[in-house]
């Protein structure tokens, strides 16, 4: 048998069917849903007549667009426009008969950060949702992946999905991190080099031993900005990080269920002389703690460098840095640690779990943030909140001056309230500095959980290392 | 869905790279329930000012190119959201072609099922195109999907690829899920088969 890689073999377990030209239908395993992409998919369905093929693969939260303060179960505290999506969730959900995690309840939260804590994310799994940032849970060895809504009702009436094979990309992280390194650093670094467009085509399967070395929540980070960097997906080969992770999980299997499972799981790995049409190594010494400056992921640079000049760079990417840096407010030449910020965002399904949360503590406490800064920490799940009020994280954060929200999406889109005001500047641990991501006219540096926690307390971007 | 028929039709430059889905449809019009009626709010925050005046030198505000069908656009046009509001808001406004270098997975993928025909073309004919979109109204560009060509308003013609199955749906208006639903005998034997290897799914 010719080798194989993770996501050739995991594909090849999920082909229905394959026609001459390649084009296959492939199995989903799980189907997650949110409110924002998922109206229009349902109501496809109704129009046709047609019903959720399997409701039991099927998990519905709502997190776009609900806000994070207190008092949010009542309907009339959303603005009329999210109060029809939400309860247009509520509605589908019991019509369909699928899972379904309200705001009361507490494992509600963002979508990709319920799916693999309640273990509805497992090893070689197919996992879509409406939503790019699926991505996530290639983490655990699952393919996944983001689709629109015309995919998102395919999915509901099939349980399957109109796809052709992408071509295998190998991103290797050799050696260990730096201290104050994370995987946000990693991620970051990596879509600088290949850029936003580089992973285009590609399943990208990140390895290598600073990847081996990452808890499950930093898997999760780097696989999550797969998409940032053009890929479908990213994958990480399951562990005994990923098992013991999935143990015990309420939807995880269990007894000999469990140990037939990790039979499989243990040979989801990349054969040693599969081939990989692109590969990527980078030294994870190399790495530094690493911020944005511009309104693409891919203009990162590590936290002592210069703001760049659009001359610095060649093509259509020329005129791109020069509405950028005007965008930003920024000049070439300037230090990205002169930077001032006046706003910090904590979370988003990329940096909204409990050790994201640990990690920024660990920075503030005993500290406050700075004088007028408006800081903001948003878990991702309910769960992950009463974690951290447990272990007393969320005191910190609040005895240094931080907000400490209900679990969503938040300002990482800023569909709900939580949104940056014309020329406010954000360290963000979110996932995207596009123009306008976080409000209209808002200014994002997309930085890890311990800089963001560096940037409240000084004021202005920060080598978190000094403070360590 | 719509067939994809051959298009002449303006087409409007859009020359920056990395067009992401927040540019072509920000958040604040994703709360609907519905598909239609999104045309008027694409690529809102480049098209009007804060109170709502049109910008006059965003190119589809420009009179030449307010019918404009066709959009030239930047490498990777597409990236980041997989919102199928873009899509949605482009077709509302009347685009059924756009051409670029590259595109993101997910808006390429949507476009199809939608009636949109994304094209993908080296750079230097990219190029020539979007010089040719630049001649505005008097320039008609000619998108046949059939013979997979665009040719510009001199004449100029470059052939293009596209997946055969998707080109054979755009072209007939094909329903995915209908499709897809024909084949449900496979689907009924592929659950069987996997609950018994994978049966903790």
């Amino acid at each position: 048998m010719s080798p194989k890689t993770l996501y050739d073999k995991i594909w090849d377990a999920h082909v229905v069917h394959e026609d001459t030209d390649g084009t296959c239908l492939l199995y989903i395993d799980r189907h997650l849903v949110h409110e924002v992409t998922s109206p229009q998919a349902f109501e496809g369905l109704r129009m046709a007549g047609r019903k959720v093929r399997a409701p039991e693969k099927t998990i519905a939260v709502p997190d776009h667009n609900v806000p994070t303060t207190a008092g949010r179960e009542n309907p009339e505290n959303m603005t009329e426009d999210s109060r029809i999506q939400v309860a247009a969730l509520d509605k589908n959900a019991k019509e369909f008969g699928i899972h379904y995690y309200p705001v009361t309840d507490v494992r509600q939260g963002i979508v990709h950060i319920v799916g693999p804590e309640q273990g509805w994310t497992l090893p070689g799994m197919t996992v879509v949702c409406g939503d790019s940032h699926t991505a996530t849970h290639g983490a655990f060895g699952a393919l996944a992946h983001g689709i629109g809504t015309s995919e998102v009702e395919h999915v509901l009436a099939t349980q399957t999905l109109i796809q052709k094979k992408s071509k295998n990309m190998k991103v290797e992280i050799t050696g260990k991190l730096l201290p104050g390194v994370t995987a946000k650093d990693i991620v970051l670094r990596i879509i600088a080099e290949t850029g936003t467009a580089g992973g285009t085509g590609y399943v990208i399967e990140y390895c290598g031993e600073a990847i081996r070395d990452l808890s499950m929540e930093g898997r999760m980070t780097i696989c999550n900005m797969a998409i940032e960097g053009g890929a479908r997906a990213g994958l990480i080969a399951p562990d005994e990080t990923t098992f013991e992770y999935v143990k015990g999980r309420p939807h995880a299997p269990k007894g000999a269920q469990w140990e037939a499972a990790l039979n499989w799981w243990k040979t989801l790995y990349s054969d040693d002389d599969a081939h990989f049409d692109k590969v990527l190594t980078i030294e994870g010494e190399s790495i530094e703690p690493t911020v944005t400056w511009g309104t693409s992921p891919e203009d990162a640079l590590p936290i002592s460098a210069l703001v760049p000049a659009p001359e610095d760079f060649q093509g259509g990417k020329v005129d791109a840095v020069r509405r950028s840096l005007d965008y930003m407010g920024l000049t070439p030449g300037q230090k990205l640690s002169d930077i001032e910020v006046d706003t910090v965002f904590i979370g988003s399904c990329t940096n909204g779990r409990i050790e994201d949360l640990r990690a920024a503590a660990a920075v503030l406490k005993g500290k406050k943030v700075k004088d007028g800064m408006r800081a903001m920490v948003v878990p991702g799940s309910g769960l992950v909140r009463a974690q951290a009020e447990e272990e007393g994280l969320a005191d910190i954060f609040k005895e240094a001056g931080f907000e400490w929200r209900l679990a969503g999406c938040s300002m990482c889109l800023a569909m709900n309230p939580d949104q940056l005001a014309e020329n406010e500047r954000c360290a963000s641990t979110s996932n995207r500095n596009f123009e306008g991501r976080q409000g209209y006219k808002g200014r994002t540096h997309l930085v890890s959980p311990a800089m963001a926690a560096a940037a409240a307390i000084t004021g202005k971007l920060t080598d978190v290392r000094e403070m360590m | 869905m719509d067939k994809f028929e051959k298009l002449t039709g303006i087409a409007a430059p859009l020359p920056l790279v990395n067009i992401d889905t927040d540019m072509i449809i920000p958040k604040q019009f994703l709360k609907t329930i519905k598909r239609s009626g999104l045309g008027v709010n694409l690529f809102d925050e480049m098209r009007y000012d804060r109170q709502g005046n049109e910008i006059e030198d965003f190119v589809l505000n420009k009179p030449q190119y307010r019918e404009a069908e066709i959009l030239v656009a930047g490498d990777n046009f597409g990236c980041g959201s997989s919102r199928e509001h873009a899509p949605w808001a482009l077709k509302d406004f009347g685009i059924k072609a756009v051409i670029s270098t590259s595109f993101a997975d997910i808006f390429f993928n949507n476009c199809f099922k939608n009636g949109i025909l994304p094209i993908v073309l080296p750079q230097e004919a990219v190029d020539t195109l979007m010089k040719d979109a630049e001649k505005g109204s008097n320039a008609r560009m000619v998108v046949d999907l059939e013979e997979q060509t665009v040719t510009t308003s001199d004449g100029e013609s470059f052939s293009f690829e596209v997946d055969p199955f998707k080109k054979h749906c755009l072209l007939n208006g094909l329903d995915d899920i209908g499709l897809s639903l024909e084949k449900v005998s496979s689907i009924d034997s592929f659950e069987e088969k996997a609950s018994q290897a994978r049966p903790w799914v």
